[in-house]
Parts: C-alpha cells; sequence; structure tokens
C-alpha cells in the first residue's frame, strides 16, 4: 500500500534501507548472540542525520516530527529490533526535554543529541515501580542550589550506552505521583552508576542497565519544568512515544513477513512450492492485513501527534496494543511457516519472535493500554 | 582544497543479461547505478575534504539522465556537481571521455586532485584515470589501496598491485584511483538527501569546454569496433574417482589419448 509518503519521508525510508542492508544484515546476529550494543551504528545513524528528525531545526535538527520518527524506527526494525530501540530510545530519553524543557536545557543538550554526538535514555521504571509508575521510590532532595539524588532505576535502555539520562524522582514522596519530578542527569555526575546488565529473551543488541544514584548531586536548574511535574512530564512522554513501539512492531512483523514470504517461495514439499497450499496462503494473507491495518493505525497515531493534538491518548495507545500483538502473531506465524528451520538460530525469524515479545510490554504493557483506551473512551462518551 | 571526483553511470550488471544471439548487454528495465568503485573515490576524496577543509566537485560525461549520479553524490555529502553533456560527446572511446574530462577539470581551475574509481564495471577498462592524467600532464597514482598522507602540498599512497605493496609519493595536482580497501563509503545523509533535491547542477557542453567536434565523441574516439563476441562456454573439466591406483591408470590412458571421454 502506498502512503504518499512525502520526499522527506521517502528519503529517511530510502537511509534506513541502506544502513540496514550495509550494516545491519551483516551483524545483526552476532550482535544479538552477543548481548552487544551496536555502537558502530548509532555512529552510521548520527552520521546520515536520523537524530535530526524529531528535534527542532532551531536546535540542531530537522524537525520532522513523530512520522518521521515512525517511519525511520519501523524501516530499522525491519532489519533488526534491537538497534531499532537503541535508536528510539534516544527520542523517549529527549522527549522530557522537548515537550517540557526550558529554553536553556534545550540549547544546552538537544543539539548534541542531534548530531548524536550524545545518545540518551529515559529512566522511569524502578524495581516496584512498572505499570504502576506512582510507585517510584528514587528520592531528590533539595539541598541549596543542587538535588540530591538517592535510588536505583532498572531495565533502562541505553544505560550504559547513554550519556544524557532523564530521571523521574520523588522531590515529595508524601504526594505520591503528584510528588514526583523529572531531573536531567549527565554521565559522569559523582554520584552516579552503572547496575547490572540486563540478559534478555529478546532485543538483544539493544542495552538494558540499572542507574543507580547514590548522594548524587545534580545542579538544580536540571529540573525539567517543575517540581510534582514529574509524573506529567513521564505520562506525556509515553503518550508521544508511543507510535515509536508500534512503529517498531510494525517493522519487526514486516520484516518476519518478508522472511516467510521468501522461504515460501524456494521451499518444495511433495514437489510443488509450499507458498501453493491454501493452508499456508491463507496464514501469509492474514499475516499481511493485520500488518497493513497496524502500520495504518501507527501511522494515523504519528500523524495525530505531528497535528499538535492534546488528545493523543487513546490512538497512541491504541497503535501501541494493535501493532504489538501483531507483531507476536506474524513472528511466532513466520517461525511456524519456515518449521524448524525458523526454530533454528541459522534463520532470522526467531530471532523477530524474540524481539517482538517485548513490544506488548514495555513503555505500558498491553493490559495498562486497553485499560486507557477504555477510560479515554468512557470518558468521550460521557461528553457527548 | 578543491577535490574532483569523476564518477560514472552504468547498469547495474547484476541485473544484466546478455542476448546470446547478438552478444549484446540487454539494458531494458536494467536500473543504473553510480559505479560502485566510484563511491569509494568518492568517500576518499569526502573524508580528506572533512579533514583538511576545502570542497568537493562532482563530475560525470553522460546523457542528461546520468545527472540522478551527481544527486545521488551530493545526498552523500559532495559539496557541488557538473554534468557534462552534449550530443557531441555521444559514443566517446576512453581517450575522447579523457579528453573531455580533462578539459572540464581544466574549467574547474585551481584543482588539487581528482579521484576516480578504479575501474568502470560495464566497460572494464580502468583506463579513463590514467588518460585524464595524460590529458593534463599531471603525475597520477593508480590502485589506490591506502592513502597514508595528503597536505597541501604532496600525497602518499599505497598502491595494491599484483606484487605486493608499492608507496608512492606525487605532488599536487594529481590523478588517482581508489580501490574499495581504501574505506567504507558513507551512506546518504537526510540532510544530504534534501540539499541534492534543490542542487542546481550546472551542464557543459562543447563550447563551455572550449572543444571541438573533432576531438569528441565517435568523431574524437581512436578506437573502433569492429565485431564484438561472446567467448564459447567453456565445457567442464572431467572428474574422475577410484584408489590412487585405478586413477593413475586412467590419467595415462587419457595423456595417451585411449579411453578418451570427450
Amino acid at each position: 500500500m502506498d502512503y504518499m509518503l512525502n520526499e522527506d519521508l521517502l528519503a529517511i525510508k530510502e537511509i534506513c534501507i541502506e544502513i540496514g542492508e550495509k550494516h545491519i544484515l551483516p551483524v545483526r546476529a552476532e550482535l544479538d548472540e552477543g548481548n552487544e550494543f551496536p555502537r558502530e551504528i548509532m555512529n552510521v545513524i548520527a552520521q546520515s542525520d536520523l537524530f535530526t528528525i524529531y528535534i527542532p531545526e532551531e536546535y540542531g535538527g530537522t524537525g520532522m516530527g513523530s512520522m518521521a520518527l515512525a517511519v525511520a524506527t519501523e524501516e530499522l526494525s525491519r532489519y533488526c529490533g534491537g538497534i531499532a530501540v537503541s535508536y528510539a530510545a534516544n527520542a523517549l530519553g529527549a522527549m522530557p526535554i522537548l515537550l517540557m524543557g526550558s529554553e536553556e536545557q534545550k540549547k544546552k543538550y538537544l543539539p548534541k543529541l542531534a548530531s548524536g554526538e550524545k545518545l540518551c535514555a529515559f529512566a522511569l521504571t524502578e524495581s516496584e515501580a512498572g505499570s504502576d509508575a506512582g510507585g517510584v521510590k528514587t528520592r531528590a532532595i533539595k539541598d541549596g542550589d543542587h538535588y540530591i539524588l538517592n535510588g536505583t532505576k532498572q531495565w533502562i535502555t541505553n544505560g550504559g550506552e547513554a550519556q544524557i539520562y532523564t530521571v523521574i524522582a520523588l522531590t515529595d514522596p508524601d504526594r505520591g505521583a503528584r510528588g514526583a519530578s523529572a531531573f536531567i542527569v549527565e554521565e559522569g555526575t559523582p554520584g552516579f552508576s552503572y547496575g547490572k546488565k540486563e540478559d534478555k529473551m529478546g532485543i538483544r543488541a539493544s542495552a538494558t542497565r540499572e542507574l543507580i544514584f547514590e548522594d548524587c548531586r545534580i545542579p538544580a536548574e536540571n529540573l525539567i519544568s517543575r517540581e510534582g511535574y514529574g509524573f506529567m512530564v513521564a505520562m506525556k512522554t509515553l503518550d508521544n512515544s508511543r507510535p515509536g513501539v508500534a512503529a517498531q512492531a510494525v517493522g519487526i512483523a514486516q520484516g518476519a513477513l518478508d522472511e516467510a514470504l521468501k522461504y515460501a517461495e524456494q521451499r518444495k514439499q511433495f514437489g510443488v512450492k509450499i507458498n501453493s497450499f491454501q493452508g499456508l496462503q491463507f496464514m501469509l494473507a492474514d499475516m499481511g492485513t493485520q500488518i497493513e491495518a497496524a502500520r495504518a493505525l501507527t501511522y494515523a497515531a504519528a500523524g495525530l501527534i505531528d497535528t499538535g493534538s492534546k488528545n493523543i491518548v487513546k490512538l497512541s495507545a491504541m497503535a501501541k496494543v494493535f501493532a504489538s500483538d501483531v507483531a507476536m502473531k506474524v513472528t511466532v506465524d513466520a517461525v511456524q511457516i519456515l518449521g524448524g528451520y525458523g526454530y533454528m538460530k541459522e534463520y532470522p525469524v526467531e530471532k523477530m519472535m524474540r524481539d517482538a515479545k517485548i513490544t506488548q510490554i514495555y513503555e505500558g504493557t498491553n493490559q495498562i493500554q486497553r485499560s486507557v483506551i477504555a477510560k479515554a473512551m468512557i470518558k468521550e462518551a460521557k461528553r457527548k | 582544497m578543491k577535490f574532483v571526483v569523476a564518477v560514472k553511470q552504468v547498469p547495474d550488471t547484476a541485473e544484466v543479461r546478455i542476448d546470446p544471439e547478438r552478444g549484446t548487454l540487454i539494458r531494458d528495465g536494467v536500473p543504473s547505478i553510480m559505479n560502485p568503485f566510484d563511491t569509494y573515490a568518492l568517500e576518499e576524496a569526502m573524508k580528506w575534504r572533512d579533514e583538511l577543509g576545502g570542497e568537493v566537485t562532482v563530475i560525470t560525461m553522460g546523457p542528461p539522465q546520468a545527472e540522478s549520479v551527481l544527486r545521488e553524490a551530493i545526498s552523500m555529502g559532495a559539496d557541488d556537481a557538473v554534468l557534462i553533456s552534449d550530443r557531441a560527446f555521444a559514443g566517446a572511446d576512453t581517450w575522447a571521455t579523457s579528453h573531455t574530462l580533462a578539459a572540464a577539470v581544466t574549467e574547474l581551475g585551481a584543482v588539487d586532485a581528482v579521484f576516480f574509481g578504479k575501474q568502470a564495471i560495464d566497460g572494464d577498462t580502468a583506463q579513463t584515470g590514467p588518460s585524464v592524467a595524460a590529458s593534463l600532464d599531471w603525475p597520477q597514482i593508480t590502485f589506490i589501496g591506502k592513502v597514508r598522507e595528503l597536505n597541501e602540498k604532496s600525497i602518499t599512497a599505497e598502491r595494491y598491485v599484483e606484487t605486493g605493496t608499492q608507496v608512492v609519493q606525487a605532488e599536487l595536482p594529481v590523478v588517482l584511483t581508489i580501490l574499495k580497501d581504501a574505506n567504507i563509503p558513507r551512506v546518504p545523509s537526510l540532510r544530504g538527501k534534501m540539499k541534492s533535491r534543490k542542487a542546481q547542477i550546472p551542464v557543459w557542453g562543447l563550447i563551455d569546454l572550449g572543444l571541438t567536434e573533432y576531438e569528441t565523441g565517435l568523431n574524437g574516439s581512436p578506437t573502433k569496433v569492429v565485431a564484438t563476441a561472446t567467448p564459447e562456454a567453456r565445457i567442464g573439466g572431467q572428474i574422475h574417482e577410484g584408489s590412487t591406483e585405478e586413477l593413475v591408470a586412467k590419467l595415462a590412458d587419457l595423456l595417451l589419448g585411449e579411453g578418451s571421454e570427450g
């Protein structure tokens, strides 16, 4: 299907295909096996300007917005979900600054993120605060013109690889979620260290690590927005980034379908190509249809964000839920179509299946997303 | 520094088929691409521009549609480009092509180095680069696997040749042909692609280059193609199996002309 992508979006797509073919395909299995961060590919991505697309022109970006980010993330994910998330997590990390940061903070950090000189990460999750982000325990106590951070963040994508972190911590624990604030913490700040690096099922090329704050003193000007606004910053960030997860899911699914189609054309059983069997054709048809529907919803959600609408929560969540469920189903089916070969690491579809699973879990589980969607719908219905 | 990169638009030979009766390339529906070897020349020029400052100008001689490879070069980071195109240039062999390209380099003025790929994948002659150097009466270093040093005055480069590595130094201006060992070409950038869409690419013809019809194109080409032919397909060798004794006996028979199987 032709989405009438404009010249800029087509250019992004072409660049991602070139990066995918030349730089990702030859190494993706190795990086997956080795749990290894794609540092060199991040350099190629930086040089090709892909870090500029979600950053406004006045801060060194190309200001192309959410749709452009979705196209890039989708296309990179077709080659490797782990490498794509290492890229897209930078947008997630930058989002609090983009959405709520001060002019000084934008000027100081965004140009370095646009050029790829520095990588970025968003730190909300803790061992006891997942879907219930209000359960955050990390403290930030004001001390003159500094804040002192104490606590541990868990499962932080790009942890240990990024140089700039946007961190949610409690400034007023008595007020629960309303007592949270968002901060910028730079690598190398005394009292800030990295903990355990996770050994994951999928997206293994991406880094997932603990951030440990022990009496970590950061300048007060690193507070994003105001004290007490941290939870809002976090929610707004995730509402804006969910189409990115959806795009990642669409890309992983498309990659798996491409492999399944290729294999079904080559593989012969009973003297004929297996794609001549109706049972398999129906599987392929469903996979293709579901991906196209997921892509349409993802582009709709990203497009809505680009209109500047404030009412993005429901559609962002819908795109994330639908696309990630499609990715899981399509990748499982792709493994099925490749049969025994699909189950082997020599073929890429088992990796795609492992990579797909996380899209149903992170940036809000699909169960929480369904609650969000239902609440939004019920609220809308009452207004009518 | 002012660097020129000469590129060529070629049919993607991975997609080309040969008409078995006429022995010619079937070009219909075959995508045109930048000669892959030229991407290494472009990267090498841009690498040294990024280090030393200056600009990279890309040139190509070809029909109007060859402009697309110039836009591709700009999207990868070249500063500007010139299309060398004129009906009078059609049918040029490597001599006439080199003569025309040399005139373009002269017209650009104050060029420090001209970079070529080692050869084009369609003609495979590897003559155009050296021939441009001869036309300009500049030194040349061909088959460069590594540029060791490049400065305002000179270049030191490693030539990868059959017998080993040759280290050659030359004064600027110079003509260079680059091997794929030299670098990994960068991918196009988003800003490059935006720039390439808007770039104004001048077209230089016969008059712009101060040339005459007698020294360009088919007229200016000493090469005359009398005929082209496809070499006959080679018949595969024979493979025999058995014990050493049996194989020695078999081989002796074959060499003595007995028991020949074809």
